[in-house]
């Protein structure tokens, strides 16, 4: 039961994504793709525990070395995302 | 169990920040809040899981985000805007191995007892995190190899490439068998590794550079992938779905790129295995040089200016002296117009956020479908570095290897300039009919250098 509750979860994310991203315009997709970047590392939240966790050592170093990569996505991306997306002027505004 | 439960609460709160967030992102002027409120969703997932009780030591976690987030933020503040098509690819890469290394830790973190009882299901998820994580990486570091020149960006071609890669692929179901069956035999889990990873290297080396805004927008979606693949053998639903949701970005964009260029995912994958297509037809005519003086006199009488920008702007650093160009002619009552194609540039959006930082008002981009239709109204075209986007070639000539590419038609304007360095082919190496077209005139030299040209005849 609990592999079919994660694929209804899989199948209800993914068109929810499809839907949003769509309406995104062509002149924020570079923002777009950094944000997602960022976004993408949620891994993060797993890494934490295998980082943390009473392991061996070979599963405390990978889980550290994956907590150091994706904080470099997450505090990176949403960083130059928020500094591309200050760019972004109308006509007369700035 | 009430932490577990609130745990999953905070959870769903941070989905539907990051779902609102994105929501945001459909228009410029709320686009800033939206990061905003998208971090913070990431911040409530992060601070939450520190609750949870299989932690017992927090100094490896302190040291990963603090390195991490000071690598992070320092390359946040000092990339330019030319180089965010190498530095997305490299965070892309960044995002798979973290997957990666994740997928692996799940297994190595288990006991012998875990690795019999457990079910399929967790080493299948497993398997295709390791997979698409290694595929990400290595495909990634290639892509930001080829953007940044540290590689080559011509496609690397040769025989038995085919073969290679359908070796990979019979490799990574067999020996995927091999280990979803039998998990506790760790030789399995680094051959799949190793295989992963020579896939993401042949796949993309054999890919040039002019397709890399289809390969970068599609590995953002594997990263993704990756990362809801982590999320399945885990077990945690937040994973799930922000992983899908960036899977779902990256395939969009992959899906307009393809497009754009009229090609299918598939013939950009597999270029390299196509042949070169013979040129059909030669173009004869004469290519008509105008100096900066006489493109002043132009420019002057003109009431309506499109430029369309290309890669060679970004590549001149050429974006803040159009920019001054276009003040001068506002002032000079003509109206500017910015038509950018959707794979003008090296990633989805490049010369939008080039043009945004030299404060081009992004009301004033307009895309490819908004401006043919009223070509005709506009007295000059000025393109800067860019080429195949404006090639009629893809209209006329169904010898080229672009025919049936949607193009800027800007043959169409009154007049077209053309700002090169020389007039040789574009990067495809497709000839381009529009520099002998009657009213298309040539302005030779380095694009920078003949815009502020332009600028110091206005000052005259």
């Amino acid at each position: 039961m609990e592999i079919i509750y994660l694929l209804f979860i899989v199948l209800l994310a993914a068109f929810l994504g499809f839907e949003l991203i769509r309406k995104v315009p062509a002149t924020l997709h570079t923002p777009l793709m950094s944000g997602s970047n960022a976004i993408s590392g949620i891994t993060l939240v797993g890494a934490l525990i295998a980082s943390g966790a009473d392991n061996s050592v070979l599963t405390t170093v990978l889980g550290t070395v994956a907590v150091t990569l994706a904080s470099i996505n997450v505090i990176g991306g949403y960083l130059v995302t928020d500094r591309m997306l200050g760019m972004f002027k109308k006509k007369d505004n700035s | 169990m009430t932490l577990e439960i609130l745990i999953n609460l905070a959870y769903v709160v941070s989905a539907g920040l990051f779902i609102f967030g994105l929501k945001l992102l459909s228009h410029p002027s709320t686009a800033r809040k939206g990061n905003l409120v998208s971090a913070v969703g990431m911040f409530i997932a992060v601070i939450i899981t520190l609750l949870d009780q299989q932690i017992i030591s927090y100094h490896f976690i302190a040291l990963g985000v603090i390195v991490g987030g000071l690598y992070g933020a320092w390359k946040a503040k000092r990339v330019q805007m030319t180089q965010m098509p190498e530095m997305v690819s490299l965070f892309n890469g960044f995002g798979g191995a973290a997957s990666l290394l994740l997928g692996w830790a799940t297994v190595s973190g288990m006991s012998q007892q875990m690795l019999v009882t457990a079910s399929g299901f967790v080493f299948i998820t497993v398997l295709l995190t390791l997979l698409i994580g290694g595929v990400t990486f290595s495909g990634s570091v290639i892509a930001w190899g080829k953007l940044s020149g540290k590689l080559s960006s011509k496609a690397l071609i040769f025989t038995g490439l085919r073969e290679l890669s359908i070796l990979h692929l019979v490799a990574m179901v067999l020996v995927g068998y091999m280990f979803v069956t039998d998990p506790a035999n760790t030789l399995w889990l680094y051959i799949i590794i190793a295989i992963g990873l020579s896939f993401g290297l042949w796949a993309t080396i054999s890919i040039g550079g002019a397709d890399m805004p289809v390969v970068i927008a599609l590995l953002n979606s594997y990263s993704g992938i990756a990362a809801t693949a982590a999320g399945l053998a885990v077990g945690n639903t937040i994973l799930i779905v922000t992983g899908l949701l960036v899977g779902a970005s990256g395939l969009i964009l992959t899906n307009i790129m393809c497009k754009a260029m009229n090609r299918s995912l598939m013939n950009v994958l597999l270029s390299g295995f196509s042949k070169p297509i013979e040129q059909g037809e030669v173009i004869t005519g004469e290519i008509k040089v105008l100096s900066p003086q006489d493109a002043f006199y132009v420019l002057e009488a003109a009431q309506a200016v499109l430029v369309v920008p290309g890669y060679g702007m970004a590549v001149a650093q050429a974006q803040h002296a159009v920019r001054e160009l276009h003040t001068l002619l506002e002032e000079n009552g003509c109206s500017v117009d910015y038509a950018i194609h959707a794979v003008a540039g090296r990633m989805p959006g490049h010369m939008n956020v080039l043009l945004a930082e030299a404060d081009v008002p992004y009301d004033q981009l307009y895309e490819m479908d908004d401006v043919n239709p009223r070509m005709e109204n506009y007295d000059v075209v000025i393109v800067i570095g860019a080429n195949d986007v404006v090639n009629p070639a893809a209209k006329e000539m169904k010898g080229s290897p672009i025919y049936g590419m949607p193009v800027i038609e800007a043959y169409r304007a009154k007049t077209v300039f053309v700002l090169k360095r020389s007039a040789n082919a574009g990067f495809a190496g497709v000839d381009n009919p529009l520099f002998f077209k009657d009213n298309t005139r040539m302005i030779l030299g380095d694009a920078k250098e003949t815009i502020n040209s332009l600028i110091r005849e206005f000052g005259d």
